[in-house]
């Protein structure tokens, strides 16, 4: 039996003026239809910075991460405010499209289209207006670079990219989002479905990434947010229970029910 | 040492007690050779049923070449059809049906596809609750009722709109689109709704409209479902009689051109069929066009098959 826990009793940290953030969400509710998934999550993600969202499954993690780029559009109610550049970005009237090219997503699942890996990335590319031959070919080595999978593939980018393994199509699907420049990347589990080898190669990916993107990933695997990421909220019920440096969440967690979750009392 | 004894026979009572139990049919023994008997009797009976009939086809439907001898090139390419008077050039017929099946699928196809679009990608909802019956209430229409409404309205309207009698392959392909559009829609809403989801969700987290996951996404990897469906639309098109029939004028002469009187295979069958007499050269003929008919369907099920397992090669690969 899980142990009630009060969602009143939370420590989430705030920024000062002096952090530079790369996005903000202020009392941000998700509902899938009546059902209350997301309460007043109130986060704010530092730039160049690796958060990680732990919790166990349910939490609301990957729904809170997909509302970041509008992927839960005609999928679930959406409300509260989510700050980009000073723009609230949950408002109707913006443009999902410019939005999703600057806040990237990889999914659970690597889910490389059934075509050629250089076609892979040349998709995202066209659809975003880029055309030139020279441009796309660039773009094609230096996200593939990018996402250090390159050595691995560059005499082969006219092969299907379902003859890869799962962890290159991972770091293809990461190869693909970043062609793009985005200033943010989102990543729900990008693990989950990997060996531990190709788990070390994506994390080793992200670690490299950080220097340019503002990283946020979601993962329900804990001694994966204490390999990669500076900071971590932990997800419960639906609800940010606590929001702290990586350091502190996993040495000197502030409340009861993180410790525990910590501790491995569940989870 | 009594003990002993006792428990060696003991045991080998047990051992063949247990053999004898292990080896004896129960009822659940007998159902299941009752039940895979059953099945075999079944198969079998198909399999006799379609091997007699292509048996009865072909071995009708060479005898025009092998009793009456009459050159299989110039039944295939003879324009000239009076059986009555040793004349069997099918080719009328051949492009007739070729011609009223390739114009009713190339009309269809964009309306399937477009409809099939809007029926899982547009308004998943108002799909299945609106359109979703309209198009099973159109595939279980009679085809005469199609014929009917075809003579009653197209062939009128043709006439008034281009003069002539207003019979042709162009009602005729109208009144085949109207036939073939349901099967290819419902066949490519079973395509696209097999797409996997996340092929949609990877490309619009990328930053792609919906316009551009669904026409270089979405129709590209149902592309295999989309033409098995048009190939299942030809076929029955290519093999529909009585609609046609009705609104073709059924002249077997070459098509000069769309709007005047012509023939399919089919239609040609239908009315033949009736008039000659067993083991002739004009019912040898008819026969002879049912063969090319059988030929074709089974060409069209092949081609089926080989989209299929190219479609399956290039996901798995």
């Amino acid at each position: 039996m899980l142990k009630q826990y009060s969602f009143e009793d939370t420590a989430v940290q705030t920024f000062d003026d002096k952090t530079s953030l790369a996005m903000r969400t202020e009392n941000l509710q998700v509902f899938y239809g009546t059902n209350h998934a997301m309460h007043d999550a109130d986060l704010a993600f530092p730039k160049n910075q690796i958060t990680a969202l732990i919790g166990a499954s349910g939490s609301g993690k990957s729904t809170y991460l997909r509302s970041l780029n509008r992927m839960n559009d005609g999928i679930a109610t959406v409300t509260g405010k989510i700050w980009y550049h000073n723009v609230d970005i949950n408002e109707p009237d913006v443009n999902i499209y410019e939005i999703r090219r600057h806040i990237g997503m990889v999914f659970q699942r690597p889910n490389p289209f059934a075509k050629s890996i250089r076609e892979n990335i040349v998709y995202a590319l066209r659809a975003n207006g880029i055309k030139g031959k020279a441009e796309l070919a660039e773009r094609v080595e230096a996200s593939l670079k990018g996402a250090a999978l390159w050595d691995e593939v560059k005499d082969s980018l006219d092969k299907s990219a379902l003859s890869l393994s799962g962890g290159q199509q991972q770091r293809l699907c990461i190869a693909r989002s970043i062609a793009m420049e985005p200033d943010v990347l989102l990543l729900d589990e990008p693990c989950s479905a990997l060996d531990p080898i190709s788990t070390v190669k994506v994390e080793e990916t992200l670690l490299k990434l950080q220097k340019k993107y503002t990283i946020i990933i979601v993962t329900h695997n804990m001694q994966q947010a204490a390999r990669v990421s500076s900071q971590c909220a932990f997800f419960h019920l639906g609800h940010v229970m606590e929001y702290t440096s990586t350091g502190t969440m996993f040495s000197n967690p502030q409340i009861p029910v993180t410790q525990d979750y910590i501790a491995g009392s569940f989870g | 040492m009594e003990q002993t004894n006792f428990q060696l026979k003991n045991q080998k009572t047990q051992s063949n007690d247990w053999s004898a139990r292990l080896h004896h049919a129960t009822r659940a023994t007998r159902e299941d050779w009752m039940g895979k008997g059953i099945s075999y009797l079944c198969i079998g009976v198909i399999i006799l049923v379609v091997a007699s009939m292509l048996w009865f086809i072909t071995s009708k439907g060479i005898a025009t070449f092998t009793q009456n001898h009459v050159s299989l090139v110039k039944f295939l390419t003879g324009t000239n059809w009076a059986p009555d008077q040793g004349q069997i050039g099918a080719l009328p017929m051949i492009v007739g049906s070729f011609a009223v099946t390739f114009a009713a699928a190339i009309v269809a196809t964009p309306f399937a596809v477009g409809t099939a679009i809007f029926m899982t990608e547009i308004s998943p909802n108002r799909g299945r609750k609106l359109l979703q019956p309209v198009i099973e209430l159109l595939v279980g229409i009679p085809s005469v009722v199609y014929g009917f409404i075809g003579l009653a309205v197209v062939v009128p309207f043709m006439r008034h709109l281009v003069g002539g009698s207003g019979f042709g392959i162009i009602s005729a392909t109208f009144v085949l689109f109207v036939m073939v559009l349901p099967t290819i829609t419902s066949m490519t809403v079973d395509s696209l709704r097999a797409v996997p989801r996340h092929f949609k969700e990877a490309s619009l987290a990328l930053g792609a409209t919906r316009w551009q996951t669904v026409s270089r996404v979405i129709l590209r990897s149902a592309t295999p479902g989309i033409l098995t469906a048009v190939i299942f639309g030809m076929a029955r098109a290519f093999g529909e009689a009585l609609a046609v029939q009705m609104v073709i004028g059924n002249a077997a002469i070459m098509p000069k051109n769309l709007i005047s009187p012509a023939s399919t295979l089919t239609s040609q069958l239908t009315t033949g069929i009736g008039d000659t007499i067993d083991g002739t050269l004009p019912n040898n003929a008819l026969w002879s066009l049912a063969l090319i008919l059988l030929l074709m369907s089974l060409f069209f099920n092949a081609l089926v098959r080989v989209i299929a397992k190219r479609g399956q090669l290039k996901h798995e690969r």
